[in-house]
């Protein structure tokens, strides 16, 4: 009773309880609500996982380093293309002329270090300058990467605009089945993750995810977690107070893009497919949008941002035309729903809406609540008082 | 400073090594000197002046936006993201005003010409306005706030842009009338179009026009005290909030002019083209020198010919990978830029 007593008032503690409890009935209950026809549900709670995991990765950068980065599909492109090219028949028309099937946990990791060594080698020689350059280099690696995945030069290796199809699934030695996968309850040997078996995709990312949280949370207690935060809020002192500011900011950079070539993995082995058009820019900015919205600096805070985004973005949108244009015509305003030269339809018009939401979203949490809908206290003062983070002007040799 | 570094593996340490990085980056320049070179001995000179000629054009056009973001972070050290799509904005107004005007595609004569200037004058107006209400809501309000607050309002608010501009006209190609004369003219091996010398010479004269203007004018003289030090400029009297207002609003009239001819040019605009536009442009304004108004113009005609040159003697589908490796380069080998006075800070 005492954990209960003492974490009844920290709201980091009851936002872990609320997600872990909902993680786990999630998917009873919709099983419970709607049978099968309810799978498609767990399906996109399990693809909503992957932005979770990379809420996750792009807080360690941007809220505990306070580093912009915004390229981070890049690794999550990498982390995919690795698995992509580890695990499906794609080298065999390759130079190697073999086709490897490196198992789906091992692939995990190889994907992790992989991204975590991309954002190594674009960090190290970046991370030297000022922050707003390291968000332009992103910027520019977020587009360089996907186009060189798509380039047709590289179609032995990747195949460029097709991207790589029919990728390996993970396998386990066991698996316990049951009436959510239609069969009885029972002990499934030699189990394999198949593209229907919804459920299952979604207790691995749910897995991947609690391991992610708690790789990360110990991180930020670490010496290594007030490093960043010294860094974020003043990096003169910072480096003044024996911090080596480069080597940290580095390590940021290469955790944060580790988690997203981790996420990038597991979306390819579920999707069975990776291709060029997965990594644009807007992925990035969604996720930014995520953890901005969320509360920058704080893992729960990251994890809710992501799941109310992907829940209004990928389920309330989508359905969100057809329902207004279905309302306009019961209170008889139906003639919204003609297209016009001038006017594309309402339902078309509520599809539109999309792009502007990430910006409405950006602007107005920074301007309004800078620390987001659950923010780490920390954090929430400096965004409010704000910090004396003047240039130092002397520093003028160039490098 | 290098004790602290002692830490980090040789490799990367070797990285920020002066002697060891220029000497690598000038290996790279000479590497793709040469290359060029032979591709341009090998194909001729009609075809070297006929590509130089797109590349100057297309440069001119970075070159106007790049000014823009150059004069922002001069004097508040701001990426304005929105900037890009200013400059889309430019041509989607212009598009919009120009039945107002009854200015139409195919006419003959140059009947459009007096209409043209005043669509763009009006969309200079509007443009600026935008970019000007742009830095009181989304940029004042943070001046003082950490780092990364105005930086991701700058990506919203280019968000916002974009996403203003597809629920107004949709995520198609727009067609941009196709009004400028096209003659050829010829000077021996040298073949360029009227359209070609039309879009070089507006955007000489915008850059001219703005060079004068922060060299002779008193606002100009303002911006060049605000962006060496805010607070002494302050102190001095100078209306900072008017003077930064005024940056915008210039920088907007650059990439509205640019937008426009951008569509009279290459007669086709999507509501995304600020994206790609404006990071290369501001490429342009890193490799020239962030803060440097000759600089970005620099920049910008350099980025358009290599662009150029590699669309037309090597692999188009390389360009945007080599143009945003060049940021990376001159990041890491000359952060000043090519004639920077400004340094970006370590």
């Amino acid at each position: 009773m005492d954990v209960v007593r003492e974490n009844s008032r920290n709201p980091n503690a009851i936002a872990y309880a609320v997600l872990l409890v909902g993680a786990l009935i999630f998917p009873e209950l919709m099983f419970f609500l709607g049978g099968d026809s309810n799978d498609f549900l767990v399906s996109l709670a399990a693809d909503g996982g992957v932005f979770v995991l990379m809420a996750i990765g792009l807080n360690v950068v941007v809220g505990f380093a306070g580093l912009l980065d915004l390229g981070y599909a890049a690794f999550f492109a990498i982390g995919s293309y690795t698995y992509g090219m580890l695990a499906s028949q794609q080298l065999i028309g390759s130079p190697l002329h073999t086709a490897l099937h490196v198992p789906f946990w091992i692939a995990l990791f190889v994907g992790l270090f992989i991204a975590a060594a991309a954002g190594a080698l674009l960090g190290a020689p970046t991370l030297r300058l000022r922050g707003d350059y390291l968000a332009i280099v992103t910027l520019g690696f977020g587009e360089i990467v996907p186009r060189f995945f798509k380039n047709p030069h590289l179609n032995a290796w990747t195949s460029s605009v097709n991207g790589i199809s029919a990728l390996d699934v993970p396998t386990l030695p066991a698996w316990i089945t049951g009436p959510w996968a239609g069969t009885d309850l029972a002990i499934e040997q030699n189990f394999r993750f198949v593209s229907f078996n919804y459920t299952a995709w979604y207790v691995l990312i749910v897995l991947l995810i609690i391991l992610s949280v708690l790789a990360v949370n110990n991180l930020q207690r670490s010496r290594l977690g007030r490093a960043w935060m010294a860094v974020r809020e003043d990096e003169t002192a910072a480096a003044a107070m024996g911090v080596n500011t480069v080597t940290i900011k580095l390590l940021a950079f290469a955790i944060g893009a580790s988690v997203s070539g981790f996420a990038g993995a597991f979306y390819g082995a579920k999707l069975s497919l990776v291709s060029p058009d997965q990594f644009t820019f807007i992925v990035s900015i969604t996720i930014l949008s995520m953890v901005v919205l969320g509360g920058m600096g704080n893992i729960p805070g990251a994890i809710i941002g992501a799941i109310v985004l992907y829940a209004v973005l990928y389920y309330f949108l989508p359905a969100a035309p057809q329902a207004v244009s279905g309302w306009v015509q019961a209170i008889g305003l139906g003639s919204l729903n003609n297209v016009t030269p001038n006017w594309p339809g309402l339902a078309e018009f509520v599809h539109r809406l999309q792009f502007i939401m990430f910006g409405l979203i950006l602007v107005g949490t920074m301007l309004l609540r800078p620390q987001g809908l659950l923010p780490s206290r920390l954090r929430a003062q400096e965004l409010k008082r704000g910090v004396h983070d003047e240039p130092v002007t002397s520093a003028a040799a160039p490098v | 400073m290098s004790a602290a570094l002692a830490r980090v593996p040789v490799i990367l340490r070797s990285w920020g090594n002066t002697q060891f990085s220029s000497l690598l980056g000038l290996l790279i320049v000479a590497v793709a000197v040469a290359l060029t070179l032979g591709q341009v001995f090998a194909h001729g000179a009609t075809y070297f002046f006929q590509i130089l000629v797109i590349g100057v054009a297309d440069g001119a056009i970075y070159a106007l936006i790049a000014l823009g973001y150059t004069m922002v972070y001069g004097i508040i050290e701001l990426i304005n993201f929105a900037h890009g799509d200013v400059f889309t904005l430019g041509a989607f107004v212009s598009l919009a005003l120009m039945p107002m005007f009854g200015v139409t595609e195919g006419k003959a004569g140059i009947g459009w010409l007096f209409p043209m200037i005043l669509i763009a004058l009006a969309t200079m107006l509007i443009c600026g306005g935008i970019n000007v209400a742009i830095e009181r809501i989304a940029y004042r309000p943070l001046r003082h706030a950490p780092r990364l607050a105005p930086l991701i309002t700058a990506i919203g608010m280019s968000a916002i842009l974009e996403g203003a501009m597809y629920i107004w006209r949709g995520p198609f190609n727009l067609h941009y009338p196709d009004l400028l004369p096209d003659v050829a003219i010829n000077f021996g091996p040298i073949q360029l179009s009227t359209k070609d010398v039309i879009v070089i010479v507006v955007a000489v004269i915008m850059v001219v026009a703005l060079t004068m203007f922060i060299n002779l004018s008193k606002l100009g003289k303002a911006m060049r005290a605000t962006a060496q030090d805010r607070d002494a400029a302050q102190l001095m009297g100078i209306d900072i909030n008017r003077t930064i207002a005024a940056t915008f609003f210039i920088g907007a009239v650059l990439a509205a002019t640019g937008g426009i001819i951008y569509g009279l040019y290459i007669n086709n605009v999507t509501f995304d083209l600020g994206f790609i536009s404006g990071l290369i442009a501001f490429t342009a304004a890193v490799f020239g020198g962030i803060g440097n108004i000759p600089g970005a113009a620099l920049g910008g005609l350099l980025i358009g010919i290599i662009g150029a040159f590699n669309n037309g003697y090597f692999d188009s589908s390389w360009t945007e990978i080599i143009i945003f490796g060049i940021l990376i380069a001159t990041l890491v080998f000359r952060p000043t830029g090519l004639l920077g006075m400004r340094v970006p800070e370590k």
